[in-house]
Order: C-alpha cells, then structure tokens, then sequence
C-alpha cells in the first residue's frame, strides 16, 4: 500500500480523534454549564488528534522502510524461490519483476522463472499490507485513548497544543540549516574523495582539463584535472562579457526610469524588464545557440576573422548580459532610492543639471550600493548554466579570445555528472569538486555584498 | 532645469554684473549638451532591453506558430470496404489499437495511400500513420461505417521538403502533392496531447507538461507550508541568538545559491536514499522544494512585516495567546502577501533546468508519468532535449514548446500580480 493511502488514512484516524475529542469536551460543559473549562473544546479536540497523527505518520515513515524488506524476506522463504539463482543481477531482475507483476505494474513476467515468485509477492504484500493497517490503527487508538483520558475540565489542553504548534513552527526553520549542512556535507565528503585521487595541487593550478571518463580510476592522470582554463571561462564569461554587458545597460535603465521617465512609462517599462528577468534560463540558451551564436560567427567571419566559432564565448556572454540587465537595474534603482533627497535636492539648489547631479552627487552616494548589486550579479552569473551548457563550448581553452570557443564550471559540471560514468571515478567526482569551488565563491561575494548593502543601508538611515 | 533656466534669466536682468559671459555661455551650452546626451544613453538603454525582450518572444512566436502545424497528407480510407470490423464496443476498448492492427489496419492505410498518392507519395507517410487513424476510429466508432478523408503525418523528409529544405526530388515532390491539395501544413492540436517521439512529426508536450505539474504539485506540497512556518516562527517568535541568526544566514544564503548546486545536492542525497526514484517528479519536486523555500521565506516575511504591529496588540490585549495571534489575526492578513511571493517562487521553479538534468530528469520519456515515482521530464528539460536534436523539424517544435512555458509563466505572474492589486492592504 503505497505512503500516501497510509497518510490519508491517518488523517481520516486523526480527524475520528478530533471528533470524539470534542465531544467529551462539549459533554462537560453541557453537564456544568457555569464551570468555565481551561480550554474550549477546539483545543480538546486538537489535542486528541494530534496525539493520533503524530505517532501514526512517524509510524508510517518506518513502515514505508521496513515493509519492503520484510515483504522480500518472506518471499525468499517461500518455496517458489528455490530456483532463484543465488547471486547477482539476475536474481535482483528476477525478484523486481515477480513484484511488479503482483503490484499490478506488469501486465506478465519476462523470465519464466519469476512467475513462480509472483504468488508469494501477492501474498506477501497483502499480508503486510494487513498487518501495517491493523498496528495503525492500534497505535491511532493507543495515543487517541491515551489523549483522551487525560481530558478534563481542567485540562490545559491550548498549552499543550500551542507547544506543539511551536515545536512544528522551530522544525520548518531547521529546514533551511539542514539544507545548507546537506549542501556543504555532500559537496564537501565527494570533494575530500576527489582529492585522495587527484591532488589539489593538479586541480586548482592545472592549465590542462581534459578528464577521461573512460581511464582506469586506480590510476587517474593529474594532469588532465587542470581547472584554471574552466575558472577562466567562467570570469570572461560571466563577470567580464557579460558584465560589460550588463553594467551600463541595467544602470543606465535604471537611472533614465528613476529620474527621467514619466510615471507613464515607468509603468509599461518596468512590468517588461521583470518579464525579461523572468524569462527561463532555457529559453535564453536557445536564443543564444540558435540566433546570437551564428550572427556573432556570421560578423566575424565578414569581417575577416577566421577562426570564429559557433560556441564563442562572446555569444554566451552577451545573452548572459542580457538576462542580468533587469537584475543589475533593480538592484540599481534600490540604491539610488536610497539616497535622502536632501543631497537631491542640495545638488539642484546649487545649480547642477540633472545629469550633473546623478553622476556627482546620487551616483557616488549610491555606490557602495550599486557595487554591492554588481556583485550579486557577478554571482548569479558564474553560476548560472543553461546558457553556457547550451551556447558555449564544453572544450577548455585558455584564451582571451571571445570568439574562441570556451567552456565554463558549471558546463562540465553537467557534462560530467550526465554523461554514462561511474561515480567512483574521478572524473565525476571532480563536478562535485567544481561545485564546492562554485558554491564557496558564490557564497562569498553575496556575504561580501550583503554586508556592504547592510552598512550603506545604515549610513543613510 | 527649471532651477537653472530661472537663475540664467535673473543673470540676464543684471546687466552690471557680465555673468553671461561669453565664456560661460560655452560651458553652459558644453553642460546642456552632456545632459542630453546623458539622457540619450538612458533612454537607449531602455530601447535596447526592451527592443532585445521583443525581439526575443518576436522571434520565438514566429518560430513556434510553425511548431504547432505540421504537414500532412490527405488519404481518403474506404472503410467499409476495407475488411477492418469493430463496433462501439471494441473499438472504444483500450486494446482497439491492437485489435485494429491486428485485422491489418496498416496494410489498409498503406494501401489506400498507394492509390491517392502514388508509390512515391506513399512512401512518405510516416511509419506509425494508421495510428491517427485507429486513434480516430477510437474517439468516433461510427467512422468505420463512412469513406473518410484522413489527415495523416507526413515523414519528416517530406515536411522539409515543404519548408524548401532536403534534395531536389523531395522537393519537387512537396511542391506537387502540395499543388494536388494533397499535402498541406495544418493545425496540429496533437502536439498538446502527444509525448515525446523520435521524429519531429510525432512529437508532443503532454508527457513534458505533466511531468512539470507532477513535480510542482510536489513543489507546492513541500515548500509552502515549510516557507509560512519558517517566516511565522522567524518574524514573530525566534529570539534574538546565534541560532535564530544561523537559520537567517543560511536562508539568505540558500536564495543566492545557484541553482545548480541543488541539483548536486539531490543527487548526492535524494538519489542516493531513494536509487529506484531516478528522474521521478518526487525527487525534481524534492529538490526544486529546497530552491523555492527560501524564496518563500523571505517574502513571506515582507508580508508578515507589513502587518502593522497594532493588530498584534490589540489581539494580545484581549487576551489571545501569541499562538492565536498569529493564527488568527496576522497570518491571515499576510497571506495574499505570501501568496504572491510563493507564486513568483514557483514560476521560477517551473522555468529552472539545471538542478533537473542533475538528478536524471533528462530521459526519453515516451509516455506521459502516471503517478510521482514514474520517470517523467519536464517543459523546460524536454526544451532542452530537442534543443539538441538534429533533425531541422524539431527547431520549430522547440520554439513551439517554449511558447507553452512561457504562457504558463505569464499566467502564474498574471496571478501573482493580481492578488497584490486585488489584495494588497496599505495600513
């Protein structure tokens, strides 16, 4: 029976909890309507319940564990499996068919050896089936009763569920540390496996990257896990393309729709370049692959350079700039309206032009501001991947070249981790190794920026 | 300017005083220049990004209106004289295709188009074409007592040839079936039903599609209520320590995280606890949950900030416990708020591909998932996928795929900006 018929039927328990909670509480009122009870027979009613769907949903996370297991091991003990074979993939093939067919996913059996097993699974399954229903239900009622009989007039029965509620409450906000714990951990134990085979040394000062997937692991070549030239894709491409891009196309918009443009247009601009925020990664590394890619090669070539290439770096950078220009402008506009008007309008009582108060007066004001978004920008840039898996290259090359083809981090991430290797090899555990260096860098420019933005944020308040 | 025009004027009227010198003059016509200048560049900026955004879904609806027709070539099928049986019955059963082909219905579609087309023009109707037409006879039965004219797929050489594209033969070929009435491009509404296919002329989004709802469905379970909890118990209960500012570090932290990075993270412990779930829209949900949640909380938070604190107050006041508070009176009030923030978050996950293609989500998937542990794709992987197929045909199928994600996307933001309008509550 699959978790979400055990889940449902713990709700219906609990709800039967909820019911019968309140009714006992209701009962002592109607018996003495002038006592005022602790708690109004809501909270009764909750208690109850909760006491029923807690133990029962732990209960069910075991069991969805356990009961495959024990349903196995009854089938191994049946007689059909004498004629298993006694080790290896077929035997697992075997067993994983019979089930199938007993769930009801198969229409029929593929070796003819598993239709034996076939039996046994449906016997089993519905055994355990059984069995998992009926101790629900013993432990729906053990902690049903249990509530129950604790429920009287002067039962606290709101303080008791309030805690509950707050405990719920903590545990939803552990998620985010559990999370961040889960990133580093898994990041960091394939990293600390990546490096007892490849030295740290090869990787992070190499200028060579090239990883066979298909070497002998025992004996991986240092030299080929060279990661400068993918750490100098990614900074050409998303912090140096891409940001030439971005910088002076999100700032000048942002500045022409704070200070210039009128209210009308503000409000048919902006809504459009939240659509251009909010266009998918995907889509924009079609754009770039299938349009900006052979346009730039198609310049390059009528302008006489020969060795452009449909994977340029330049494409990828452009579109890259493209898709942070709405992020660079809001991040702008936040800073920029964050400067008191006072300075505004001080610079203006002493004669200065428009223009001339934004870049002497709201621009240096806003600076620390705008460098802090420049760098969130720089972040999400380097990390982000459709556009490069899609219109860069997955070759390395160390080149100041733009029209070169160039490859990136999070390019070889995905190639590595999508391609058919194993996971003990080296060459796929070096993804994990490149995205811990990815994930630290992130992490540092967006602390660096948060704490600036903190402090500018203060100044002016 | 205005500040500047009046204190020229005042300049001029003091004629004792040569403020207006020639030489002032200059600079103040060098100043006026910078600032049109200045304002040029803005208003260029603005013309370029939205001139790129236009260009951009320009370029994508011309492509995609192409994606959703497709050549097909006209057969008329004598039926009843064909030998192929069935009543409403047999052929509505789920085994009429076999059936059907099992009374050789592809022989008798191959035959008929022999005779409309030609031995050549027959040669050009894809393979699994008396598929359509067992599909038609299942959604109408009485079909079978009829001569119809059936609008079969044509190979995808053919299509080309249509398009001008492939050999000379293929092309000539096109432009005379086309010229008889017998080929022509229509409106193929399949495309919504149909999975994904290896020729561009069966392809669909419904596999894709659903695959993506599967996995927001799971999405939408795991990180809406997580994100409201988490903003409730920071904004209004957490004490002020080292552990209420770990949980805010790592939350603001988590927003900034590139997105891939969760897709190692579900590979490195979804995947591993759960081998048999690869590509299955649980473990894509699991992990887009992880990306969204933040996103909520830090929203959700916006929402329950903006109550004013006399709410919280007045509840307190008449007694309500802080629990009661908070349920009673400021989660509802903050609500539309968070709603609109978790909608924005889930646009963001339904668009996202990266941390999907980590965890396996990157499988031909033929038919579409049946429940949440069947391997499923999603729109913006399958996007991706026949980004990289060769075959020319699939450029507009793409093209076609990105409309429909696109057109989800702008719905949820249409959502999400009308709740703000509709709910939103200045104090």
């Amino acid at each position: 029976m699959s978790p979400i018929t055990l889940i449902i039927i713990a709700i219906g328990l609990g709800l039967a909890g909820w019911l019968a909670g309140r009714a006992k509480a209701w009962s002592f009122q109607k018996a003495t309507p002038d006592a005022r009870p602790v708690a109004r027979p809501i909270y009764h009613a909750w208690y109850v319940a909760v006491w029923v769907v807690i133990p029962v949903l732990a209960f069910v996370a075991l069991w969805s564990f356990i009961a495959p297991q024990l349903v196995t091991q009854s089938v191994l003990a049946s007689a059909g499996a004498q004629e298993l074979p006694s080790f290896g993939f077929e035997r697992d093939a075997w067993l994983a068919e019979a089930q199938a067919v007993a769930k009801g996913q198969a229409p029929g059996v593929f070796n003819d050896g598993a239709q034996a097993l076939v039996e046994p699974f449906r016997e089993a399954i519905n055994r355990y089936n059984w069995i998992g229903v009926a101790l629900i239900v013993v432990i729906a009622f053990g902690g049903g009763a249990f509530a129950f009989v604790r429920i009287r007039p002067d039962f606290r029965a709101r303080t008791s569920v309030e805690r509950t509620v707050m405990i719920v409450l903590l545990l939803a906000s552990l998620v985010a540390i559990l999370t961040t714990f889960g990133i580093f951990a898994s990041l960091v134990f394939e990293t600390v496996r990546f490096f007892s085979m490849i030295s740290p040394g090869d990787f992070l000062f190499g200028t060579f990257w090239s990883p066979d997937p298909m070497s002998n692991p025992d004996n991986p070549d240092g030299t080929r896990y060279g990661a400068i030239p993918l750490f100098w894709g990614t900074i050409f491409i998303g912090a140096i393309i891409a940001m030439i891009v971005a910088i002076p196309l999100g700032l000048m918009s942002a500045i022409y729709l704070t200070q210039y443009a009128n209210p009308k247009l503000r409000a048919w601009v902006k809504p459009a370049l939240e659509i251009l925020a909010g266009v998918p990664t995907v889509v924009y590394g079609y754009f770039a692959a299938l349009t900006v890619a052979p346009a730039i090669r198609d310049a390059a070539l009528a302008l006489g350079v020969t060795n452009a290439s449909t994977e340029s770096a330049l494409a990828a950078g452009i579109v890259m700039g493209v898709m942070i220009i709405p992020f660079v402008s809001s991040m702008a506009d936040d800073s920029i309206a964050a400067v008191p008007s006072a300075m505004r309008d001080g610079s203006y009582a002493m004669g200065a032009t428009k223009s001339e108060t934004i870049r002497r007066v709201l621009f240096p004001a806003a600076l620390p501001g705008i460098v802090a978004g420049i760098m969130l920008a720089v972040s999400r840039a380097i990390g982000e991947t459709m556009i490069v898996v899609m219109a860069a290259s997955t070759a390395a090359n160390l080149s100041a070249n733009p029209l070169e083809r160039m490859t990136t981090v999070t390019v070889q991430i995905v190639k590595m981790l999508t391609g058919e290797g194993s996971f003990d090899h080296p060459a796929t555990l070096s993804a994990f190794a490149l995205g811990f260096v990815l994930f630290l860098v992130t992490l540092a420019l967006n602390f660096i920026a948060l704490r600036v933005v903190k402090r500018f944020r203060e100044a002016y308040e | 300017m205005a500040t500047i025009a009046s204190s020229t004027d005042m300049g001029s009227a003091q004629e004792a005083r040569p403020t207006r010198t020639p030489a002032f003059e200059k600079r103040l016509a060098k100043r006026y220049r910078s600032e049109r200048t200045f304002k040029f560049l803005g208003q260029a900026a603005i013309v370029f990004s939205v001139s790129v955004l236009i260009f951009l879904l320009g370029n994508m609806l011309f492509n995609g209106i192409g994606g959703f027709q497709r050549a097909e070539l006209a057969v008329p099928i004598d039926l009843p004289a064909s030998g192929v049986t069935g009543d409403e019955v047999s052929l509505t059963a789920p085994s009429a295709a076999q059936t059907l082909e099992m009374q050789g219905l592809p022989d008798v579609v191959e035959f008929y188009a022999v005779e409309a087309l030609g031995e050549q023009g027959a040669e050009q109707i894809s393979r699994d074409a008396w598929r359509d037409v067992a599909d038609a006879l299942s959604a109408d039965p009485t079909l079978i007592y009829r001569t119809q004219t059936f609008q079969l797929p044509a190979s995808s050489d053919l299509a080309a040839g249509l398009d001008g594209e492939g050999s000379p033969e293929i092309q000539a070929l096109a432009k005379q079936l086309a010229q008889e009435g017998k080929l022509g491009e229509n409106w193929d509404w399949g495309f919504l039903s149909r999975s994904d296919a290896t020729s561009p002329q069966q392809v669909g989004i419904w596999g894709a599609l659903k695959g993506s709802i599967l996995t927001m469905i799971v999405t939408l379970l795991l990180a809406f209520p997580i994100g409201v909890l988490a903003a409730l118990y920071l904004e209004e209960y957490a004490p002020k320590n080292r552990w209420t500012d770990l949980i805010e570090v790592s939350i603001n932290n988590l927003a900034a995280v590139p997105s891939i990075i969760f897709g190692l993270l579900g590979l490195a412990v979804f995947l591993a606890a759960f081998p048999s779930f690869r590509s299955a829209p649980l473990i894509g949900g699991m992990t887009l949950a992880l990306m969204t949640m933040p996103v909520i909380v830090i929203s959700g938070r916006n929402a329950i900030k903006a109550v004013p604190p006399s709410i919280r107050d007045g509840a307190l006041a008449v007694g309500a416990s802080p629990i009661q508070v908070v349920f009673h009176h400021v989660l509802p009030l903050a609500l539309p708020g968070m709603l609109t923030g978790t909608i924005i978050g889930m646009a963001r996950a339904l668009g996202e591909t990266a941390p999907l293609l980590m965890i396996g989500m990157r499988a031909f998937v033929a038919t579409p998932p049946d429940s949440f542990t069947a391997p499923a794709t999603v729109l913006p992987v399958q996007i991706f996928l026949w980004s990289d197929e060769i075959d020319r045909g699939f450029v507009e199928r793409t093209s076609a795929a990105i409309i429909v994600l696109l057109l989800f996307l702008l719905l949820m933001n249409g959502l999400a900006i009308y709740l703000r309008n509709r709910f939103e509550k200045t104090w």
